[in-house]
């Protein structure tokens, strides 16, 4: 199908997309690389009264990474982020979720954070920014400027904590801590895909390479990101002697998922305790083979 | 009230085109109904098909997935644009027509210019390479067997141009 009628703004600055957000207020949507607001406009499943197409604002295509952590500006396309070695040095999860994201073709023009702004709680992104503990920087008109926490952003499913007339202009994902490791897997009917459950997991090792902290982060079974620390669980355990199986078996008792045509409430929870297993194990060795390389 | 349109201009195939449409035109029907350039396909229409890729500044995308609006002042190639200047087929459909690499040929100007781009940047795929580089276009009826023998023989075409083109 075609997409419904609306009015059309392509600011040229920050300040003008913010006041033509403002103008428009709770009707505009802000089209960035469209991979999910058009097929909802072409569904027919949208239908915004104005659409401000930030794609001429200059400067918003940022890949900035330090030490502390790597910033993303809401034009900076998915495949490009995928590809940037110092923002896969400084946290590698984002990487690692971005080649489940659709396909290259897809993430050639989708962006990181129109996807955390989608708030698609079966989408990589938004789990990634969850478990990392990280944020959104959000703008309004007259210099306003908030960084919202990912535990608050995503308020519900395909409900981003933005007020009309704000625009995420960035998100940040923090650093990976030293001896930290990373891992992300889903399952999915056909590669490409919305996963049927999946799983981002970060592990930290201490000075003696016991397990300092353990958090998993689950899309595709509950309205938002679920972000599960289960260090206690683990214990403060070399890796090698931690119960893995017990760890996945907390995480299947912990989620709340819901049955659709594609598969049913119990083998999602199956999934989350393999996709936990197998996404900690990974993590834990990463750390330590980065340990060991100090 | 009637719809705002604007005018858009965009370089197709090496040549400027331009027309005066409304911003919700997708760059899919920008091509086919309003410059007549019918061979970009459109399929779904949702960006699962992978139908109506074609080429924004070197880059594949979704035609279906973007407006005319946006692609105002880029360069689009399309499947029109793959032949040499005197027609004769590239590299990649000279392959996919060897290996029989089509049946109905709904989905080839997708696949074609996905392929295209695919090889740019990875001259020396493995298997994996190309399962990964062409799992967002569908095919309903080769099985893709002899899509990816293809892309394969594409490589080799490709590498012997370049061969013949530095002795």
């Amino acid at each position: 199908m075609k997409p419904p009628p609306f009015a059309y703004r392509a600011p040229e600055t920050l300040d003008e997309a913010l006041a033509a957000l403002a103008a428009a207020g709770p009707e505009a949507k802000v089209l960035a690389g469209g991979q999910s607001l058009i097929p909802l406009l072409n569904m027919r499943l949208a239908a915004p009264a104005v659409i401000v197409d930030i794609n001429r604002v200059g400067g918003l295509d940022t890949i900035a990474a330090d030490e502390t952590g790597v910033r993303i500006g809401a034009l900076a396309r998915q495949r490009r982020v995928e590809r940037a070695a110092e923002a896969a040095r400084a946290q590698p999860l984002i990487a690692q979720a971005l080649r489940h994201v659709a396909h290259p073709v897809i993430r050639n023009r989708g962006t990181v954070v129109g996807s955390l702004a989608h708030a698609d709680p079966a989408a990589e992104l938004p789990v990634v920014l969850s478990v990392l503990g990280g944020s959104v920087e959000v703008a309004a008109a007259a210099g306003e400027r908030r960084a919202v926490p990912a535990a608050e952003f995503f308020a519900g499913p395909l409900e981003p904590a933005l007020r009309p007339g704000e625009l995420a202009v960035s998100a940040f994902f923090p650093a990976l801590a030293p001896r930290a490791g990373t891992a992300f897997a889903e399952t999915a009917r056909r590669h490409g895909d919305y996963g049927l459950a999946g799983v981002a997991a970060v592990v930290e090792l201490d000075a003696d390479l016991r397990v300092r902290a353990a958090r998993i982060g689950c899309l595709g079974v509950a309205a938002t990101p679920l972000v599960l620390d289960l260090t206690d669980v683990l214990g403060h355990r070399p890796p090698d002697s931690c119960d893995w199986t017990a760890a996945a078996e907390h995480a299947k008792r912990a989620v709340r998922p819901e049955a659709d045509i594609h598969a049913g409430a119990d083998y999602r929870r199956h999934l989350v305790g393999v996709l936990t297993e197998r996404t900690l194990r990974a993590a834990a060795t990463a750390a330590r083979e980065g340990a060991t390389d100090e | 009230m009637s719809e705002e349109r604007f005018e858009v201009e965009v370089t197709v195939n090496g040549v400027r085109r331009g027309a005066h449409v409304p911003a919700r035109r997708l760059l899919s029907d920008f091509l086919r109904h309003d410059l007549g350039l019918t061979g970009t396909h459109v399929g779904c229409e949702h960006g699962v098909c992978g139908c109506c890729t074609v080429l924004l500044d070197g880059e594949p995308v979704r035609s279906c997935l973007m407006f005319a609006v946006g692609a105002a002042g880029h360069a689009v190639t399309t499947v029109e644009g793959l032949a040499a200047p005197d027609g004769s087929p590239s590299p990649v459909q000279r392959a996919f027509a060897e290996c029989h690499g089509l049946q109905c040929g709904f989905c080839t100007p997708g696949f074609l210019c996905t392929v295209t781009a695919l090889l740019r940047d990875n001259p020396r795929p493995t298997d994996d390479d190309v399962l990964e580089g062409i799992s967002g276009n569908l095919c309903r009826c080769t099985g893709y067997q002899n899509i990816v023998k293809a892309v394969h023989r594409a490589t080799e075409i490709l590498a012997e141009e370049r061969r013949a083109g530095s002795a």
